[in-house]
Order: structure tokens, then C-alpha cells, then sequence
């Protein structure tokens, strides 16, 4: 045992489904199990953080991280594993660009506890009691809970991340790529993006079905309409996040007859993803008029879902926004 | 040592920092020392200092020399705007051996000194803007000016005397000129005018010669009742479609012996002439005036009966022996390569009647004073007798000054030519007819060579002259000599009273307007217009013929009213500022293009359809994006586009541009 290396799997804000994935190697998850010593991974075994703690620091190879930050015990636990680990893998959509926990950005930390706590419709709480950060217990004995941050943040917003393996979750082939890489020692320079570096559309089935001018007079979302399974879908007026999204998955969901929603996240040489989609699509609006335009755009009801689905913790534009319901974003000062 | 190498890129940054007083223009408005000295600490930044006129010729050597002794790579020179002087000091770096894109200028005079008037506060932003300078101009890499050869023909846009001028001078110097003109014929407003002043020849005597010119120049390609429909391309290489419209006559047929017309089916004249403002009538097949150039009819499919109905005899193409008549004739389609486009799509006449007190087209005695110009004209309508529409003779004529010209109302600019034009016209009715003549004027603008003497000279020949703007022309008599008179009604300024005028006739001078079309012409050929609606040009003084795109240059009306002799003046302008393009034979290209990471790049073609000057295609074979350098004009369009960043600009690379807001940013 002593002479494999140590692997540490952890989650952070997320739902469990890279640890899905991690299940999803199949036969080939046990040449993994038996090539390394887990050392954590809470979803399927039972270490506590004193393990880890008790640990040398550095002794453990590498950490794989899923799930955005937006706790104090998740800010604890990825430093504790920083400190103890050779290599940091930022697991997942969540970890990388903040995921779909990440869309709580467009809310404020106080207009969301005050839904959850009192005002959504299956919340009975009178006393609009709340969660406290510590609270005496009836036999005087102290109850602790972990803070509740602002915003979302991905992984390398609080410690260092050597490596990114993008996805929601991973596909299994990059997953085995990145492990054997690991093992093997044969990665790339640090901070690289475990994935290929171009777009989706380069891998797409439907790339030649592409017409150069777009022309969108509509857009529609996948739930309402028939898609055709061979043409492209921005040309059918489906969102697809393919252009502005990292390739590597070998376009499953659009092999599946569905639009991309961008889960790899930019190329390396973008820095905000939904923004760039955003100028991409823009642009390929047929009207030329405001009102014709206008019309275009409403057949996008949720655009920061659509096109930050998994990076609005990695926006640019990133301020307190405050949203309210049925009535866009109200950007605070 | 050769810093001139692409390896130099790489090389650690020893940047040199100049910042200029440009006199007091800029040190008198901020701490000139300060910035240096803030400048001076930072990381990279090897010399810095400060110099009373950077641009002069001791500023430049300073600069050279320091590149020199110091073994500088970079430089920031914080002046005055690159608009000015980024070649003077980027041909500094050359002349030291010295990449001239490893610079970067500082516009700390006009986005500074100019603008704020809180010294500290101004200090503290030129200390911003130059860390972003110095921050960016680390990463700014080696780049070269590509030449490529520039197309030697022309296309000139509008026959007015403005176009006809410019095509003359650049088909003279031996260029090949296509003349494009909308109209049936060439001559524009000029050939409308009666007399010129303030000598008083005849416009046809003096324009028409040039017309013959134009027609017969073995350089130029006479295209009329053409429009511009696409253009393409850049300065050297524009790819321009011209649409011809049908006029149903072959030009290379008809003599102009106006057979046909006699011939038509339509004994008398029937519709209103647009050459003569509507005063008179022509036939369906008609010859737009008698010196119209090419001197070929033409029908108009609107009022013939043959495309009205289908039934016409069709007697005039059986009166015409050459068989020029085609009804058959389609819109044609022509593709040109030029290297430069000459714009002089000229002015529109202020439409009278937004000016409603004056009641033109209610009071059948008000004309416009273009119409006054067809009436006097020999060749006009009524063979040059001013009557009015019922055939008297005025008696009387008021003329109002600018009429849609310095109006808060209307238009605030004053047309120039008016007030020449309203003392021509005075001339000329009280000549004809003998009638009292009162001008109703807010200023007299008679700046030019003779222009003072010919009011004088109008002062002498009994013309009334009433300072003062009319405020309304109505029929309602107040008096039995106002009885059937349309009466003027304006403060006479310098008496101090309201005066009623009674007269038979009134014309309004009309104000010169953009073209109605001209933000859809603008778009056309790229180029920019200023708030009333005349194109732009680059600069109000000092490149007056240019545009901000190059390559394209405009010439008279369309940039903003003027009279003949400055129109005629600017088209021999740009025609020579053309010719200098010509005569070079090559065009160099700023190396700011943008161009396509074939590795990365997905092959989404995204960037394809946007960009305006055609640049980006699509390589089939490679199935990745392609940027043609020549044409690529380093708009950005696309590198904003790229979902996947794989379009690059040079000197707007993410790292420049970041480290540039950072510098902005980051204050001490």
C-alpha cells in the first residue's frame, strides 16, 4: 500500500454527479482502485478530516475536486487538501467555472436565505428563524455551522489548481486520460486545461451543415420544437453553446439531438464564455431594425441561464447583481 | 546590437518614457515632473524624462539617441493625439534602428489637458494613462507594413461640376475614370442655373464645354441613370457594383435628333418636367434639356403608355431610323475594380413647404428661388420671361432669405450661397421685368472675391434691401393696396417697425440639405457624416477632401454647402490628393490586422458573415476561417465575434489590452 500513490477525491457545491462519473469508468475503475491508494472520498468511504490532517504535508499525490466554493468548510477542506497535496485537479464544471450553482450569483446571499427561510411556498416559519453560524443546544453543549459566503466561486478562486478537467460531469474517456496522465507523470505544463484546446464544433457531426451567414429571425428553445437530427443547430435557431465552448466530449448532447449548453467552458484564450457567445450570436440576428431584433431576442427568456449556464462564477462582469423575478437583473452599486 | 527581430519580442522590456509640455498646452494643465517621476519607478522603465515639444526635431533626436546609449526596446511618448504625431515618433524608433510597433502614444493633451480643468485630478489621470502604456507596450511585438499595389482607376460618384471636375483633372493626368451619375444626364444643379455669380456669365456657357469634355474624354466611362448598388474592398482594391438603370433607348444608337419625341403618341407635352421643377411639361419619351449630356432621350416607363397599357402604336421607335428604341432594355449590372472613389453626390434643396408661414404651395404667387432660376432661363419653360403662373408679369417680388438655413426651426447652418444667389436673382427679375424688388435679410453674407462689390453694385441698381426675417406671406389684405397682393410681413431691424409689404411674387431662397439618402450612401461606401447629415471629412482644415476611410475622398455639396467656385476648388483637391494615391502605385498596409490561430480555430464561421470590408472566408479545403491581410482593416469585428478566441488582433492582443486596463487601474 505504501508504495501507490494517494488519491483524494472531495465535493464541494455540487450534485454529486462527477462522482457519477467517477463510478462510470466501469471495469475500468478498478485498474484505478487497485493502481492507487484513496485516501478520501467522502460519497464512498468513511475517512474524517483528522486523516487528512494527521497526513504529512505534500504526501498526497494528487486531490480531485468537484463543485463550486461557497462555504467556509469548503474553503477549509480544499486548503487543507492544497496543503497536502502534490497536484490539485479542479474536477468537474463546478469546480472550474462555478457550474449551475454558480447562477445563485445573480442573487443576493440575503434575498436567497430570506426565500428559502420564509418566503417560498412550502416554507412555514413564522419565527423566520434561520440558520445560525453557532447556536447552545438544550444540554448547554455548542452547535457550529458553516458560513454562508456572498457569492459562488470556482475552485481556483480560493486555492491554487494545477490541472482543470471540464464537463458536467467529465466524460469517462477524459476522466481515464487525466488518471493516466497522473500515474504515468506525463502531464502537461501546469495549469493546463485537461481537454482539446478548440471549439466543440470542430468534433461536431453536424460542423458541414453550418451555413456562414446564420441569419437568426428565431430562436427557439429545444422543449417547444421538432430538431432536425443532421442540420446544425444554431441554423435551426437553437442556442448551441458549441462555438464558444471547449471541444473533448465528442459532442454528446448534440449526438443526443441537443443543443450544447457550454458544460467544458471556454477555450484557454477566452475569458468569459457567455459573453463571447453572447457577441457570437448577437451578431447573427437577422433583423437589422430594434424592433426586429427585440423579437429575435425574446426567444431567449433566460439569458444569463442560457449562456452562463456553467460560468457565471468565471463572468467578467461580475458585481452584486440582484435579481428579481420576471424583471431582469437590477445591478447594484 | 538589432533590436529590429522578431526575437526581440522576448527580449526583457528596457523602455524609455517621454512625456511632452507641448508648451503649456499640457504642462500648464498638470504636473508634468509628477507623471515622470511616477512613471520612472516603474518596473521595466529605464529612462524616463520630460521635454518641452516632443515633436520637434531636438525632441525626436533625444529619443534616438537615448534608444541608442540605453539600449532601449520600448517607448512612450505621452503628447498629443496619434492622429498627429504616431509616425512622427514611430519614425523616430525606425530612424534609431528600432521596431516602430514598439511604441506606444499617450494622448494626455486632448483626453487630458484640454478637458479637465482640476490640476491634481488631471495629474493623477495622465499618471493612469501612461501606466497602461507602459504596461502594454511590454507586450508589443515586432510588425511590419505590407505593401500591396494600388488599383489605378476611379470611380467618381455624381456629375454635378463637382464630379465632372474631379473626373476631368484625374482622366487628364491619365487616369481611367468611371463617371457615375443617377440622373439621365450629367450637369447636376448647375446645369439648372440661368446666370453664375457675381459675374453674371451664363452656367450653361461655362458647364457645358466640360460636359462635351466628360462625354468625349477617351479616359472616362460615362455611365448616367447608374447607381453605386455594393462596394468592396479598401483603398487600392474596391470591388464596385453599378446598376444601370433602363432608359430604354440605346445610347450607342440615338443621335439625340428627338424624332422620337415628335413622333410620340402623346401630341403635346404632358408632364411635369423634372429638370424644370415641374413649371413645364415633357412627353413620356423626352430629353431631360437641351444640352443634356449624353445627349440620348430617354422614356419613362411611369407615364408610357406602352408600359402603362401595352397598347401603345409604339410610333416612336417607328420614327427612329437608327432603331435605338427598346423597350425590352433591362437594369444592368456592372462590376468595376478601381483603387479610389471620389464622392460628389452633391445637395438636396430645402424643401419650402416644412417652412409653412411662407405658404409655398398654398399662395401660387411663392416660388422657390431654384425655380426662379428655370423661369429666367432661356431655355426654361417660359423661354426665359419671369411670369407668374397665370401668365402677369410681377409687378412687384420679395425675396426671403434663408429659408431653411439659420433656423433653430429648421436648419441651423447658413447654406453660403443664398444670399449671392438673392442678389443674382434681384438682378436678374429687376432686369426682365422691371419690378420693385425688396430683399428681406438677417445678414448679408457676401464673403468672396467680387462678391462685396456685386452688392454694391445691387445697392446701386435700386433693389430694396429690409433687415429683418419675414415672419409670415399670407393674402389677407389690410389695405386697399394690398388688395390680391401677397403680403410680407417682417421687423425691419435697422428702421425699428413691422413693415407689410404688398408684392405680386415671392421667392424663398432656398437652403442647401444633405441628400435625403445620404446616411444610406454613407453606409454604402463606409464612410462617416456629421450631425446635419454632410459627410464627414477627416479633418474640418487640414483634410478637408478626405474621409476617415481611406482611399474614398468627397468633393463638393455633399461635404457641406458651397458655392461653385469652392466646389470646383475641392474637386481639383481631391482629384489631386487621388492622384497622389495613384501615383505612388502601392498602398502600405497598417500592420493592426487581425488574423486567424489556424489551430484553434473550429471552423464555426461565425466571423465570415460580419465583416465589412469582406476580409474573412472560409477555406472549404481546411475547414477553418482565412483573413485576407489586404483587406482587413483592423475594425475587430471579428476578434470580439470568435466564440473561441481564435482570432487574433496585432496591437489589440488580450494581453495588451488587459495589461493596459490593469494599468488603468491599478493606482498608487
Amino acid at each position: 500500500m505504501a508504495d501507490k500513490p494517494k488519491i483524494a477525491f472531495y465535493w464541494c457545491a455540487s450534485c454529486g454527479g462527477c462522482e457519477e462519473a467517477v463510478v462510470d469508468l466501469a471495469e475500468d475503475i478498478l485498474s484505478v482502485v487497485s493502481a492507487v491508494d484513496i485516501v478520501l472520498w467522502p460519497v464512498a468511504m468513511d475517512f474524517k478530516k483528522a486523516d487528512i490532517e494527521a497526513m504529512p504535508d505534500g504526501s498526497i499525490a494528487a486531490s480531485l475536486i468537484n463543485g463550486a466554493i461557497r462555504t467556509s468548510e469548503q474553503e477549509e477542506f480544499v486548503r487543507l487538501l492544497r496543503k497536502k497535496s502534490g497536484a490539485v485537479i479542479s474536477f468537474g464544471s463546478c469546480a472550474c467555472t462555478g457550474g449551475i450553482p454558480s447562477l445563485a450569483n445573480q442573487f443576493e446571499k440575503e434575498r436567497i436565505l430570506s426565500y428559502v427561510y420564509e418566503q417560498a411556498p412550502s416554507v412555514i416559519n413564522e419565527l423566520k428563524t434561520r440558520p445560525q453560524l453557532e447556536s447552545k443546544g438544550d444540554e448547554g453543549h455548542s452547535l457550529e455551522l458553516p458560513a454562508f459566503r456572498e457569492m459562488v466561486r470556482p475552485l481556483d478562486e480560493v486555492i491554487k489548481v494545477d490541472y482543470y478537467l471540464p464537463g458536467c460531469p467529465p466524460t469517462p474517456k477524459l476522466i481515464k486520460e487525466a488518471v493516466t496522465a497522473l500515474l504515468t507523470g506525463k502531464l502537461p505544463p501546469a495549469g493546463s486545461t485537461l481537454a482539446p484546446d478548440t471549439a466543440l464544433c470542430e468534433e461536431c457531426p453536424r460542423k458541414d451543415s453550418k451555413p456562414a451567414d446564420l441569419a437568426i429571425s428565431e430562436f427557439k428553445m429545444p422543449s417547444g420544437a421538432v430538431i432536425d437530427p443532421e442540420k446544425c443547430m444554431l441554423a435551426q435557431g437553437f442556442i448551441c453553446m458549441g462555438p464558444a465552448t471547449r471541444g473533448g466530449c465528442e459532442a454528446l448532447c448534440i449526438k443526443g439531438n441537443m443543443p450544447c449548453t457550454g458544460c467544458f467552458g471556454p477555450t484557454s484564450r477566452v475569458k468569459d464564455q457567455g459573453a463571447k457567445m453572447l457577441s457570437c450570436v448577437a451578431s447573427s440576428a437577422a433583423g437589422k431594425e430594434d424592433a426586429e431584433i427585440d423579437k429575435t431576442l425574446a426567444g431567449i427568456p433566460d439569458p444569463v441561464g442560457t449562456f452562463y449556464r456553467y460560468g457565471l462564477a468565471k463572468c467578467r462582469l461580475r458585481g452584486k447583481a440582484d435579481r428579481v423575478p420576471g424583471k431582469g437583473v437590477r445591478q447594484k452599486a | 546590437m538589432n533590436l529590429n527581430d522578431k526575437i526581440s519580442d522576448k527580449a526583457p522590456a528596457r523602455i524609455g518614457f517621454y512625456i511632452c509640455h507641448c508648451g503649456t498646452n499640457i504642462a500648464g494643465a498638470l504636473d508634468v515632473p509628477a507623471v515622470r517621476d511616477y512613471v520612472a519607478k516603474m518596473p521595466g522603465v529605464i529612462v524616463a524624462r520630460d521635454y518641452k515639444y516632443m515633436c520637434s526635431d531636438p525632441g525626436q533626436e533625444l529619443l534616438g539617441k537615448d534608444i541608442t546609449e540605453h539600449k532601449l526596446n520600448r517607448i512612450v511618448v505621452a503628447s498629443c493625439s496619434p492622429l498627429l504625431h504616431e509616425n512622427t515618433f514611430r519614425k523616430a524608433l525606425e530612424k534609431a534602428g528600432l521596431n516602430p510597433f514598439y511604441f506606444q502614444m499617450v494622448n494626455i493633451r486632448e483626453h487630458v489637458a484640454w478637458v479637465h480643468t482640476d490640476k491634481p485630478g488631471a495629474t493623477r489621470k495622465a499618471k493612469d494613462l501612461c501606466s497602461a502604456a507602459v504596461r502594454r507596450v511590454k507586450f508589443h511585438k515586432f510588425l511590419e507594413k505590407k505593401k500591396v499595389p494600388y488599383h489605378p482607376d476611379v470611380l467618381v460618384v455624381g456629375a454635378g461640376i463637382a464630379g465632372i471636375q474631379a473626373a476631368l483633372t484625374m482622366a487628364n493626368a491619365g487616369k481611367k475614370v468611371y463617371l457615375v451619375e443617377r440622373e439621365p444626364s450629367i450637369g447636376g444643379h448647375m446645369a439648372m442655373f440661368d446666370k453664375t455669380f457675381p459675374t453674371l456669365d451664363c452656367a450653361a456657357c461655362i458647364l457645358t464645354p466640360k460636359m462635351s469634355a466628360v462625354k468625349s474624354h477617351p479616359n472616362i466611362t460615362l455611365w448616367t441613370y447608374s447607381e453605386v448598388a455594393k462596394t468592396e474592398g479598401s483603398a487600392g482594391n474596391f470591388k464596385v457594383t453599378v446598376k444601370r438603370k433602363p432608359r430604354y433607348v440605346k445610347e450607342e444608337l440615338c443621335v439625340g435628333c428627338n424624332d422620337c419625341i415628335d413622333n410620340c403618341v402623346f401630341k403635346e407635352p404632358k408632364f411635369a418636367d423634372e429638370f424644370n421643377m415641374g413649371l413645364g411639361k415633357r412627353k413620356p419619351v423626352y430629353m431631360p434639356f437641351p444640352q443634356a449630356t449624353p445627349h440620348v432621350a430617354l422614356i419613362d416607363a411611369e407615364t408610357c403608355l406602352h408600359f402603362k397599357t401595352g397598347k401603345c402604336k409604339q410610333s416612336c421607335a417607328e420614327a427612329c431610323d437608327r432603331k435605338a428604341i427598346d423597350f425590352n432594355q433591362k437594369e444592368e449590372i456592372k462590376e468595376i475594380q478601381v483603387g479610389t472613389l471620389l464622392l460628389a453626390t452633391g445637395f438636396e434643396v430645402f424643401d419650402a413647404a416644412k417652412d409653412p408661414y411662407y405658404g409655398y404651395g398654398v399662395h401660387p404667387g411663392v416660388y422657390t428661388s431654384l425655380e426662379i432660376e428655370r423661369l429666367v432661363n432661356a431655355s426654361g419653360p417660359t423661354n426665359g420671361e419671369i411670369v407668374l403662373r397665370d401668365g402677369r408679369k410681377p409687378k412687384s417680388v420679395g425675396i426671403i432669405h434663408c429659408v431653411g438655413s439659420r433656423d433653430a426651426k429648421t436648419n441651423k447652418w447658413c447654406s453660403r450661397v443664398c444670399c449671392m444667389y438673392s442678389l443674382k436673382l434681384a438682378h436678374l427679375i429687376k432686369e426682365h421685368t422691371g419690378a420693385e424688388v425688396y430683399n428681406f435679410y438677417i445678414d448679408m453674407r457676401t464673403p468672396g472675391k467680387m462678391y462685396e462689390e456685386f452688392y454694391d453694385r445691387l445697392l446701386e441698381e435700386g433693389v430694396h434691401f429690409v433687415r429683418g426675417r419675414v415672419s409670415e406671406v399670407s393674402d389677407f389684405a389690410m389695405s386697399p393696396e394690398e388688395e390680391g397682393k401677397l403680403i410680407l410681413r417682417a421687423e425691419d431691424t435697422l428702421a425699428g417697425f413691422v413693415r407689410r409689404v404688398p408684392v405680386d411674387m415671392v421667392v424663398l431662397s432656398t437652403g442647401l440639405t444633405p441628400k435625403k439618402d445620404s446616411q444610406t450612401v454613407a453606409r454604402l461606401f463606409n464612410i462617416g457624416r456629421s450631425p446635419e447629415g454632410f459627410f464627414q471629412e477627416r479633418h474640418p482644415k487640414l483634410a478637408p477632401v478626405n474621409t476617415f476611410t481611406d482611399g474614398i475622398f468627397i468633393a463638393g455639396c455633399c461635404q457641406g454647402p458651397k458655392d461653385i467656385p469652392d466646389t470646383v476648388a475641392q474637386a481639383g483637391a481631391a482629384a489631386a490628393e487621388a492622384l497622389a494615391l495613384i501615383d505612388k502605385a502601392y498602398i502600405e498596409l497598417e500592420p493592426d490586422t487581425a488574423f486567424v490561430v489556424e489551430d484553434t480555430c473550429s471552423g464555426c464561421k461565425s466571423c465570415v458573415p460580419l465583416c465589412p470590408y469582406t476580409a474573412v472566408s472560409f477555406d472549404e479545403v481546411k475547414k477553418k476561417a482565412v483573413i485576407n491581410e489586404t483587406l482587413c482593416k483592423g475594425c475587430g469585428t471579428c476578434v470580439a465575434a470568435c466564440p473561441s478566441g481564435s482570432i487574433k488582433q496585432n496591437l489589440f492582443e488580450d494581453e495588451q489590452i488587459f495589461s493596459e486596463i490593469e494599468g488603468v487601474l491599478t493606482n498608487d
